[in-house]
């Protein structure tokens, strides 16, 4: 049997559903000489400004149980520096380039969406609208949602690519803000980004992290964002992209069971970098051993069924 | 390069530090002095993320690189699962990673300065300056007299040694920065002396400030929190000069961990 394992987001075809997170894969260059950047179905760049930031002072990390905070404050080279530095090598490698753009203000995000959709390989943007550490701008939007619906709309009128804003689950109720962001004319959406949290010394008293609070992320917060990922396939129609402390393949299924048409996977690359065709292959086996023969068959496929009694045979 | 690297070795050297023995043959043949390896201490959820370590030793078998050894001090959950390690185990070990220390060349002399569990980079920096013949000298600051080790390994391979200790135990009392600032005042102006330092970052800071006072070059291998080790969170960074002024933030991971002295707003 002939499995196939691509998935299509609005015009983009990704050859499988494993994307590298954004901000925890670099530019995707720093991984070229570790894996086969261009074997993922996706690269989820770090979210980038029009122009160059030198985020938080660190600490901006500190692990906690099953997951890490992070501060970075969106250290980035910038929109322009990007397109001259990384752009050549991640077309040479044949990547499919997701680009994660950050703005302060509508005009920003559409800013660097005109400039973006001239640069050959660039494949989709992922609006973050929803990262927790910067005062100004991004998540202020993807926490309203009139803000989610008029950066969405805003930018879908400056270009062509796919539009995929990427959510907060720092909200009460992220299923009506996945539904202002599919009126607004998104091609998918991605969620989550990470829990605003924070964590103390308690000997010192002193916070964990420079920036007081930062985002929780990594398998602390997967069964939250499985909820998420169901609540928002119950409400919309256009794709979604699941994520939330994948660690392994039976993670990703369980996302794609919930209603995610692909993945990404962010904290459980760092931890290790060679995830990738584990993953992959651990998806394949499931769909072999399931007859499956395409992800459709799998994504959305939740059995709320009443159970029945299980035959045990003593 | 990721290996599931079995313990060769759990040596405890006091009951805080260990030096693990790993079989990596090819992370031992790439290595270079100052790199250093991502490993991940057991297989559960916590403590989640891997942790940087220097390579402190690479082993060899007949010349062979079999492994090399992490010396390694317990202060948290990670640090406490290596020094509990037992041979047969096996560790995920990443690398080797980041940009080596640059080494001088003859007639030039190079100036090592640990602090405590610093020490590490510095074994396998003496035997690449062994071998190009650069004489070498290393000061060495621990808390005691117990805490200072591997000092024969240093003696064989013709290091001279400069040992201090806080309590006053062993060599001079006081800061490992002592000798090291005494012993720059006394050298010749027209001598090359390379001043290498892996430490906690004060230690780093006073000796990069003390070699620049004495007009001397140093590299310094710098330890911040990491969270991938490979430059793709931008965790672990270091603020570094610019000529606008304003420090700039590179990741220690791929632009060092060993840096400049001077490059470093400390
Ligand atoms: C260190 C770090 C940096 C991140 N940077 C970004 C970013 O620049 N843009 C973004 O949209 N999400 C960013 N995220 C969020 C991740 O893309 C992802 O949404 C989140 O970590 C949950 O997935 P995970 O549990 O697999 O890591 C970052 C996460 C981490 C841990």
């Amino acid at each position: 049997m002939v499995t196939s394992l691509s998935v299509r987001i609005g015009s983009l075809t990704l050859k499988n559903p494993l994307i590298a997170a954004s901000g925890c894969f670099g530019y995707g260059t720093e991984y070229s000489g570790v894996i086969d950047i261009a074997s993922l179905g996706g690269v989820a760049v770090k979210g980038l400004f029009l122009t160059e930031r030198e985020g938080h002072p660190p600490p901006r990390i500190v692990e906690t149980p099953a997951g890490m905070l992070n501060a970075i404050g969106l250290q980035g080279i910038g929109v322009h520096r990007f397109i001259s530095e990384k752009m050549p090598e991640l077309r040479a490698c044949g990547a499919v380039v997701i680009v994660n753009i950050c703005g302060t203000t509508i005009h920003e995000y559409v800013e660097l969406a005109r400039i973006l959709s001239d640069v050959e390989g660039v494949h989709a943007l992922e609006l973050n609208i929803s990262c927790p550490n910067i005062k100004e701008g991004g998540i202020t939007f993807g926490c309203s949602l009139h803000g989610t619906a008029d950066v969405v709309s805003a930018v879908r009128k400056a270009t062509t690519l796919p539009v995929i804003p990427k959510l907060t689950p720092n909200v009460t109720d992220i299923k009506s803000i996945a539904k202002a962001a599919e009126e607004a004319g998104a091609d998918a959406v991605s969620l989550v980004n990470t829990f605003l949290a924070m964590a103390i010394d308690v000997e010192t008293r002193r916070p964990r992290l420079s920036n007081i609070v930062g985002g929780l992320s990594g398998p602390a917060i997967r069964p939250i964002a499985v909820r998420m990922v169901y609540e928002c396939r119950q409400t919309i129609r256009i794709p979604i992209i699941g994520m939330g402390g994948i660690a392994s393949a039976d993670d990703a299924l369980e996302f794609m069971i919930a209603g995610a048409s692909a993945v990404q996977v962010g904290t459980a690359n760092f931890v290790d970098p060679l995830i990738w065709p584990k993953l992959l292959g651990g998806i394949e086996s499931y769909m072999a051993r399931h007859h499956l023969k395409t992800l459709d068959e799998l994504v959305g496929t939740l059995d709320t069924n009443a159970r029945e009694k299980e035959w045990i045979s003593s | 390069m990721d290996v599931a690297a079995e313990v060769l070795s759990n040596t405890h050297l006091s009951s805080d530090y260990n030096v693990l023995a790993l079989a990596a043959p090819e992370i031992g043949r790439q290595a270079l002095p100052g790199q250093f390896v991502m490993v991940k201490s057991g297989d559960r959820l916590e403590p989640l993320l891997r942790r940087p370590f220097s390579i402190f030793e690479v082993l060899r078998d007949d010349s062979q690189a079999i492994g090399v050894s992490l010396l390694s001090k317990r202060i948290g959950p990670s640090t406490t699962l290596l020094y509990e390690a037992k041979p047969g185990d096996r560790i995920q070990c990443l690398g080797p990673l980041g940009q080596p220390f640059v080494p001088v060349a003859p007639p030039g002399e190079a100036w090592m300065v640990a602090g405590g569990v610093g020490l590490a980079p510095f074994a396998t920096l003496a035997e690449a300056l062994r071998i190009t013949g650069v004489k070498s000298k290393l000061y060495y600051g621990a808390r005691r007299a117990d805490e200072l080790f591997h000092l024969d390994a240093f003696q064989r391979l013709g290091v001279d040694l400069e040992l201090t200790t806080e309590d006053g135990s062993r060599g001079t009392r006081g800061r490992v920065t002592l000798p090291l600032e005494r012993d720059l005042k006394h050298r010749a102006a027209d001598a090359t002396v390379m001043i290498y330092a892996c430490g906690p970052e004060p230690m780093l800071a006073a000796v990069a400030a003390i070699a620049s006072a004495y007009g001397r070059p140093s590299q310094v291998s710098v330890e911040r929190v990491m969270g991938c080790g490979l430059g793709g969170c931008y965790s672990c960074v270091i603020p570094i000069k610019t000529p606008q002024g304003k420090p700039h933030h590179v990741r220690s991971c791929i632009a060092g961990p060993v840096f400049r002295g001077d490059e470093i707003a400390w």
